[in-house]
């Protein structure tokens, strides 16, 4: 838009500024856009789903080597040879599962495992049947295998969506309370109090810059999340931004509420951390709240953090549509009617 | 009284206290139409709480506001808030918008008003469009704080302490800006702790000085009201017979503070010879002697006893409620 069009805009005006207040701050940029990406690095790595490990047998040098060949050979074990005193030290200590061991030449294999290890179970099957075959043992049922991977039950699938809730979280209430205090303390909301300013225009101002950097936001987890972990969005996208817009809309009615009064930037960031830590903790970004006590269950769902990370996750890795996520949004819907009307009647300009 | 011939301000009777303070003890002032309107005094005189109130930021405890004869009323008064430009005293405006964000965002909020090309060449801002706000000098931000005050082209511009902590070839700029401001027959409420800031732009000064106007009238009209006489200002570290020194017919009056004598003598050569005889025959040297003719400053001094420049120890009640 140029300048030349005749008078600016009050709302365009103020949601530019807004907007272009955040874009010049790299701190808030990296806050907003570049930390949820580290985390979902950090956490991804940390947590991805490896395939199983192969069962380590020792095979003692009293085995005969057609015998050893063939097991070292198979893709489905790890296999090394030791001295029979060297295999029995590997078992105690469990580095390895399973010894295949032969007293003397034509006697039988000995198999030495502890039975107590699933893994050392597992090793006896596999060795027995690779030996089996290797003897010549046909099978005599046809069994088909159809390998399955299902979609969503990864750590960073889980961790995702919880990731979008933290962030709607820090984004909202830091943009618009931090924003709001930052603002009285500079004396600029009674410099915006005399004027004509509609303060409709004031407070819709932040609506419209919130929702451009939801998006944006959204785009920028969900895109990553595809590229680099081949995570997608289950649910449709509608869906997940209903949800998402109320969930920043709740959030965004706490950050306004503790901005609606104070002149302190520290206090107000105290504030923040006060009403953000508890949530961080108990509602489910990074693990399952189900691990805590039964009676905490309820109050926890109610948080609204808990709520978006529920109704995200459920749309996003569950195909989840809206009719199944009907609490979530109910608890985000009145979390914001509340904190809108508390924070309207407690707002002060000066 | 009709629109057009009411006052662009008419105050009555202000109070307004915050705890126990008094910090507006009931003020009158009216100021015409096309006037500049000084409120002088030092910090805590209650000059930011007059001016805030006659905003309509402030609610007087009592007394009545009118401007062009419209009263604020209780609620917000839009239609009045489209006709007053306000520039508030150490406002900071958003750090990260550059000049012409800022001066186009307070366009935006006026109905009618100036526009962003003509108010910035008005503030010598052209150069510095692009630049940030917090990356701008103190007489800058402070241009542009009054740019934000005339984007709505007020009828009535509002100006507390507009220079404070400004270099003199700063605060001559601003000054040039409200003279060309005022020359369209429009009206300025100015409050300063500069006496030449009050005589150079204003037509009509009040002097504050705890809660009340302990004078108002021209600045020459204040001048003149201390009658014929001169100033002789020195330092002395010895022992000065006053008694001896005030009983000289040609002596007026003697303020002291410290080692510091301010004398109040007859403005004739004359006068001053004696003034210097006396001195001498005392063995006196004085150190940094000067004369001068009767300022402003010597008004406040002569009305209150003390000094207006230096910073007065009282709380700031005016500032922040």
């Amino acid at each position: 838009m140029s300048h030349d069009m005749g008078p600016p805009n009050p709302l365009v005006e103020l949601t530019r500024a807004r907007v272009r207040e955040f874009l010049r701050e790299p701190g808030y940029v990296f806050w907003v856009f570049g930390f949820p990406l580290l985390m979902a690095i950090g956490l991804g790595l940390a947590f991805r789903s490896k395939a199983p490990e192969l069962p380590r047998i020792a095979v003692t040098h009293g085995v005969t080597n057609e015998s050893a060949g063939v097991l070292s050979e198979s893709p489905q074990l790890r296999t090394q040879r030791l001295t029979s005193a060297e295999a029995q030290r590997a078992l105690a200590r469990t580095k390895i599962d399973l010894v295949v061991d032969q007293p003397a030449p034509n006697q039988p294999l000995v198999f030495v495992l502890d039975p107590a290890q699933e893994k050392s179970i597992l090793a006896r099957s596999v060795v027995k049947d690779v030996l089996e075959r290797a003897a010549g043992r046909e099978d005599r049922l046809r069994i088909e295998e159809r390998r399955s991977r299902e979609h969503g039950s990864r750590y960073v699938d889980f961790l995702l969506p919880g990731l979008i809730g933290l962030n709607l979280m820090g984004s909202s209430m830091w943009g618009i309370g931090y924003n709001l205090v930052l603002a009285r303390k500079r004396k600029l909301l009674r410099r915006y109090a005399v004027t004509p300013m509609h303060r409709s225009h004031f407070l819709l101002s932040y609506f419209f810059s919130r929702s451009m950097f939801l998006i944006m936001e959204l785009a920028v987890i969900i895109g990553f999340g595809r590229l680099v972990f081949g995570t997608h969005v289950q649910g449709s996208f509608t869906a997940l931004l209903i949800a998402a817009t109320l969930g920043a809309a709740a959030f965004a009615a706490i950050g306004f509420l503790i901005g609606a009064r104070l002149s302190s930037t520290e206090v107000a960031g105290g504030w923040m951390n006060f009403v953000q830590l508890p949530m961080w903790l108990l509602s489910g970004s990074f693990f399952s709240y189900e691990r805590f006590p039964e009676w905490l269950q309820l109050p926890i769902r109610c948080l609204p953090l808990t709520a978006s990370n529920d109704a995200l996750r459920r749309i996003y890795n569950e195909a989840g549509t809206l009719g199944s996520v009907t609490f979530e949004l109910a608890v985000l819907a009145v979390w914001t009617l509340v904190g809108f009307a508390v924070a309207v009647r407690a707002f002060r300009w000066q | 009284m009709t629109a057009a011939t009411a006052p662009a301000i008419r105050a009555q009777s202000l109070v307004k206290r915050y705890g126990d303070k008094l910090a507006v003890a009931g003020i009158e002032l009216s100021v015409d139409v096309g006037e500049c309107f000084g409120l002088l005094g030092p910090n805590g005189a209650g000059k930011t709480t007059t001016v805030e109130m006659i905003e309509g930021l402030t609610r007087p405890d009592s007394g009545s506001i009118e401007l062009f004869g419209v009263p604020w009323g209780k609620g917000r008064n839009r239609a009045l808030q489209e006709r007053v430009g306000v520039q508030l005293q150490d406002t900071q405006l958003a750090d990260k918008l550059t000049v012409e964000e800022v001066l186009r965002l307070f366009r935006s909020f006026y109905r009618r008003g100036r526009g962003v090309e003509q108010l910035l060449s008005e503030l010598d801002l052209t150069a510095e469009r692009k630049q940030q706000y917090h990356k701008l000098s103190g007489g800058q931000k402070q241009r542009v704080a009054l740019g934000t005050a005339l984007a709505g082209d007020p009828e009535l511009l509002f100006l507390d302490e507009p220079t404070t902590g400004l270099d003199p070839r700063a605060r001559q700029s601003l000054w040039g800006i409200v003279q060309a401001f005022q020359k369209r027959k429009r009206s300025v409420l100015i409050t300063t702790h500069y006496m030449e800031e009050a005589a150079v732009l204003c037509d009509r000064i009040a002097v504050m000085d705890q809660g009340k106007i302990i004078a108002l009238g021209t600045p020459r009209s204040l001048i003149d009201g201390l009658g014929l006489v001169q100033f002789v200002e020195f330092e002395t570290k010895q022992v000065l017979d006053e008694a001896a020194l005030s009983a000289l017919p040609v002596v007026e009056n003697i303020l002291r503070k410290g080692e510091g004598y301010h004398l109040r003598i007859d403005r004739s050569l004359s006068a001053l010879r004696v003034v210097l005889a006396e001195l001498e025959r005392q063995r006196l040297t004085p150190v940094g002697l000067s004369t001068h003719q009767a300022t402003l400053d010597d008004v406040f001094l002569q009305l209150t006893g003390r000094a207006l420049k230096t910073e007065s120890a009282e709380v700031h009640a005016g500032a922040t409620p």
